[in-house]
């Protein structure tokens, strides 16, 4: 009797990323096939390196699955630039973009003031739009609120916007 | 960084582990175990053993800002589990290109009103518009923008002009923070 020639098997056609590089076979209930696809073999690999599979696994299965694939490419960013700097990782990029804020900021307060002596030519204090345009100052030096801030908009857009 | 691998009591990743701290011990320079937390968030997402991989690949003098990092991200990832620090590093972009804009924005103004101003104090064919970079200079040798009054310096930052170097610079805006 002729085998039947129904569907391979109840596995995808191809092991994801992971799966592959942990030379194993990719189940359906597979934890990182949704985002470690096989055609982005790096971003695995730099996520092994750094984190490790189970601590992966972990970490994705302590999230809710709506919010996995974010958790998954966060892990990835940070893994790469932790490969890229072995000693900062990005936390050098966090560094960086606080000075160049903090730059920022104050040639901003250097124009303001400037624009001042324009549209303000006398010494009192004015209740011009300009006070009010003054960006609040965040305390970048706490995790928690930069933390807050951070996933308040990322929840909304995809990590890849940031890249 | 003071060892607690000799006849001291054991590094906080010895006391996490369960092992006995070797004076050798790769963990002891850089969790003391006044701070058996630290360990303990860095084991949790990185890993002892990727952190002892990581650790080994860097020279010996960059090792102290290595951990402190790992430690960081270890704790952003703590507080948030989906995004970790990234979600500061999305925050802080934001700000940035902000910032920017708004500040691309005043100078343009500024252009403004010095053009109007030079165009209303000087004869008919006014000299050449001043560039934006020409704005923030301190004491720029032309003057002829700020005849009519006296404009406050540009005052250079008290950080100075160059970008940070290395995680030290990072310590130095996490004042409160001693790993």
């Amino acid at each position: 009797m002729k085998k039947g020639h129904g569907p391979r098997s109840s596995s995808s056609p191809s092991p994801c990323a992971a799966c592959k590089f942990l030379k194993r076979r990719c189940t359906p209930d597979c934890i990182f096939a949704p985002y470690f696809h096989s055609n982005d073999t790096q971003k695995f690999a730099n996520v092994h390196k750094i984190f490790g599979a189970s601590n992966v696994a972990k970490l994705l299965s302590e999230v809710p699955p709506q919010l996995r694939e974010d958790t998954a490419n966060s892990l990835a960013y940070e893994a790469e630039a932790r490969v890229r700097d072995p000693v900062h990782g990005c936390v050098g990029d966090i560094s960086l973009l606080q000075w160049k804020m903090l730059h920022l900021q104050h040639d901003l307060d250097n124009a303001r003031v400037r624009l001042a002596r324009y549209t303000n030519p006398h010494p009192f204090p004015s209740s011009s739009s300009s006070s009010a345009s003054v960006p609040v100052f965040y305390d970048y030096n706490d995790i928690d609120v930069m933390a807050q801030l951070g996933s308040a908009q990322l929840a909304s857009e995809s990590i890849e916007d940031i890249r | 960084m003071a060892s607690s691998s000799s006849y001291n009591s054991p590094c906080a990743a010895c006391k996490f582990l369960r092992r006995k701290c070797m004076p050798s011990c790769i963990f002891a320079p850089y969790f003391p175990p006044e701070e058996p937390q630290k360990f303990a968030n860095v084991h949790k997402i990185f890993g002892a053993s990727n952190v002892t991989k990581l650790l080994n690949e860097i020279l010996p003098h960059q090792r102290e800002d290595a951990v402190n990092s790992l430690a960081y991200e270890a704790e952003a990832r703590m507080k948030d589990p989906v995004y970790g620090c990234v979600g500061a590093i999305s925050f802080l972009q934001r700000q940035v290109h902000r910032l920017q804009n708004e500040l691309d924005a005043a100078n343009a103004d500024l252009i403004r009103y010095a053009c109007n101003d030079m165009q209303t104090a000087l004869p008919p064919m006014p000299p050449p518009c001043p560039r934006p970079s020409e704005l923030g200079r301190r004491g720029n040798g032309g003057g002829s923008l700020h005849q009519s009054s006296v404009l406050p310096a540009s005052y250079p930052p008290p950080w100075g002009n160059n970008p940070p170097v290395g995680f030290s610079t990072l310590l130095y805006w996490f004042p409160g923070r001693d790993y």
